[in-house]
């Protein structure tokens, strides 16, 4: 429980509590008995306890390399994915325990956009059954009353009422990309996981989609969980941003103070290392090149999970899990090396860990 | 060997079309570009402007049926690579022209070793024994910075993550020291802290070895810092054409104006993104006139008329549009916007 409860500004919409998915990748059968005794179940923890509020209206962006659990965590929230443990609160309702059928009522409010326009649509279904299969699945609405709201819906997202009667395969994927956006707008929902929607697109339809979903999002109050490996489009069209590690998140603060000053040293190497179209601004950057890849979810380092490929690691971080701490106001990271009065872990002395100690006092809390 | 004039590679009027049941789709339409030694060209497009059918046709593995090379010169170190026998150009592929691609998974052969695959470059191009062939397999994987490079080079494809099988693909293509290394999107596939150890390897291997580079990529970000010169590509032509450093600080295009605007920059605070309307066409079916103008916001009747020239605004710096030097003359300094 590292977030703040500041509840006199933004209302929250969603709460993630100490939400975990972890999935069994066997290991623990006959075979791996006799032969590989000793070596036990194989259990990939793709999200390891994340905790997280989403306020009313915002555009949270989740930011993080493959593998880091980020788009697990967006279908857990939803229940696409059964998460292991923790809560997903919305309107009082703990979505990650409810039974099917209510879970069924709660999920009209709760809406995905996929990040394959190929794949995500049934080919055999019209344009019209595609955006209106969720009128009917939630009774909303029957015969020419869904077909006025389905060509409503389709100009809202910037079709042509003429596509209606075509198939999947007829558009481009910025069109499919705009179909599957119409469908999850068809029940009016509150919030939207928008995982990665924009990266299988090209570059001049990338900035059309980006600002319909904004332009949507003025429109009809949407609160958007954007999922995005993108740094400059998580920068664009978010208000807050988080940054996902292996199964953790790691920072989070508003998207201009992460993208301008990141605290942790993961977001600091993930946002030098993206190119800036200006050939000038290239030339004369300092490059943080991270050594190695990212490990195995299924066996992640002890300690700080980041410390194998971080610069700045001494032996404690090894040792300690580092929780997400506010270490300036609104802004959190999770890194013993840094502290709200020594943010800068340029500045910190070698071998320092100034948030050692509020770490271990929040851990006592916690027991 | 070299040609007179210093150029390594020279591509004079390339064309290559496809026959489809949809009609001759003309996927590069009259390219030409000259590459120094030593200098990294980039290429930029979306996809399906020709931008990797360019360098296939290069390298002459453009799938015959149904692709066909119908015209042009590429001319390499004074030999029109064109004109080669099957024979002659197995000896520049691999050799003297390397490649990298996309995808590192489906590049390497999953039955073998990747010290067989390694070896076998050198075996077969320089006459190395297998001894020496390995020897300089683990050289190569010390090169491309794969730790533990004894051991690793007897293991499987699948034994690599991602970004160090994009390495293997380096080594591999380096091993026989190229004069030209084309890199088509080698870092599209990985994750951006990967991408910049990757680019980083190529941008220190060219300036030790000296080989020149084309580079595709859909990224300008990657183009600003990785490239001396700039191919901007759309429906099989060339839009423009320049000097990396001059394209950014004042385009003569409409479309790369448009590309320019429409990524977000992070470090200003924007409302709208700038946004091309339409798609990119389907290059089968292009209408008369410029392929861009139903998307151009600078179109007008000339443009839906008549191709347009392809205009010389400085020494380096061309632009295939009726208006380019309008364009040019009030894009100075606001393309970054």
């Amino acid at each position: 429980m590292a977030l703040v409860e500041s509840q006199n500004g933004p209302t929250t919409l969603l709460s993630i509590r100490d939400l975990k998915v972890h999935f069994d990748q066997g290991g623990n059968d006959l075979l791996n008995r006799l032969f590989q005794p000793g070596t036990g179940k194989r259990v990939v923890k793709a999200v390891d306890g994340v905790s997280l509020d989403i306020f009313h209206g915002e555009t949270l962006g989740l930011v993080g390399e493959s593998g880091c659990g980020k788009s697990t965590l967006g279908r857990a929230i939803l229940r696409l994915t059964q998460p292991t443990a923790g809560q997903v609160v919305f309107r009082n309702q703990d979505l990650a325990h409810l039974s099917n059928r209510k879970l069924r009522e709660h999920r009209r409010h709760l809406q995905i956009i996929f990040q394959d326009p190929y794949a995500s649509l049934n080919p055999r279904m019209t344009i019209g059954q595609i955006v209106g299969e969720p009128l009917e699945t939630f009774n909303l609405a029957r015969g020419a009353e869904a077909e006025r709201r389905v060509q409503e819906l389709m100009e809202t997202v910037g079709l042509s009422k003429r596509f209606i009667k075509r198939y999947p395969h007829e558009f481009s994927g910025g069109q499919r990309q705009r179909i599957g956006i119409a469908r999850a707008l068809a029940v009016d929902p509150d919030f939207i996981v928008a995982d990665e929607p924009i990266s299988a697109l090209d570059v001049s339809i990338q900035a059309q989609i980006l600002n319909l979903l904004e332009q949507l999002q003025r429109k009809k109050n949407l609160t958007y969980l954007f999922i995005s490996h993108d740094l400059r489009a998580i920068r664009h069209v978010s208000d807050r941003t988080a940054v996902m590690y292996l199964g953790k998140l790691v920072e989070l603060g508003a998207a201009k103070t992460i993208y301008d000053e990141p605290l942790m040293p993961y977001t600091k190497a993930l946002i030098s290392s993206v190119p800036i179209p200006d050939p000038e601004i290239e030339a004369a950057r300092q490059r943080i090149i991270l050594e190695g890849d990212v490990p195995s979810p299924i066996n992640p380092p002890s300690g700080c999970r980041f410390h194998t490929r971080c610069p700045f690691a001494i032996e404690v971080c090894r040792e300690i899990e580092p929780k997400l701490v506010e270490i300036k106001p609104a802004h959190f990271a999770a890194c013993i090396r840094i502290s709200p009065d020594q943010p800068h872990i340029e500045n910190v002395a070698p071998g320092d860990a100034p948030g050692l100690e509020l770490n271990q006092r929040m851990d006592a809390q916690i027991a | 060997m070299s040609s007179a004039n210093g150029n390594l590679l020279e591509v004079n009027d390339l064309r290559t079309y496809f026959d489809t049941e949809d009609g001759v789709v003309k996927a590069v339409d009259g390219i030409s570009f000259r590459l120094k030694r030593g200098e990294t060209l980039g290429i930029v497009g979306e996809s399906g402007s020709g931008k990797s059918v360019t360098n296939l046709s290069i390298i002459r593995l453009i799938p015959d049926p149904p692709g066909r090379i119908v015209g042009g010169e590429v001319v390499f170190n004074g030999q029109d690579i064109l004109l080669l026998s099957g024979k002659e150009v197995r000896k520049i592929r691999g050799r003297r022209i390397a490649m990298i691609f996309q995808d590192p998974m489906t590049s390497l052969n999953p039955f073998l070793k990747i010290s067989r695959q390694l070896m076998e470059m050198t075996q077969l191009h320089l006459g190395h024994t297998k001894a020496q062939a390995y020897q300089h397999a683990i050289k190569m994987l010390e090169t491309v910075g794969i730790p533990d490079a004894r051991t690793r080079v007897d293991n499987y494809p699948h034994e690599f993550s991602g970004g160090m099988r994009q390495r293997v693909m380096i080594a591999m293509a380096l091993s026989c020291e190229p004069e030209l290394l084309i890199a088509d999107e080698p870092t599209t596939a990985l994750d951006v802290t990967i991408q910049a150890q990757i680019l980083e390897l190529i941008k220190k291997l060219k300036q030790e070895t000296g080989t020149s580079v084309i580079l595709i990529t859909h990224d300008l970000g990657v183009v600003a810092g990785m490239t001396d010169h700039v191919i901007v590509m759309y429906a099989g032509k060339i839009f423009e054409q320049a000097k990396t450093s001059e394209l950014f600080a004042q385009t003569g295009n409409p479309y790369t104006k448009g590309l320019l605007r429409s990524v977000p920059d992070p470090t200003a605070e924007q409302g709208q993104l700038y946004q091309i309307p339409g798609s990119p066409p389907d290059v089968a079916h292009l209408q008369p006139g410029c392929p861009f103008a139903p998307r151009c916001e600078r179109a007008e009747e000339i443009c839906r008329r008549e191709f347009p020239p392809f205009v010389k605004l400085t020494a380096d710096h061309h632009s295939l549009c009726h208006f380019a030097n309008e364009v040019f003359a009030t894009s100075a300094g606001v393309t970054s916007n």
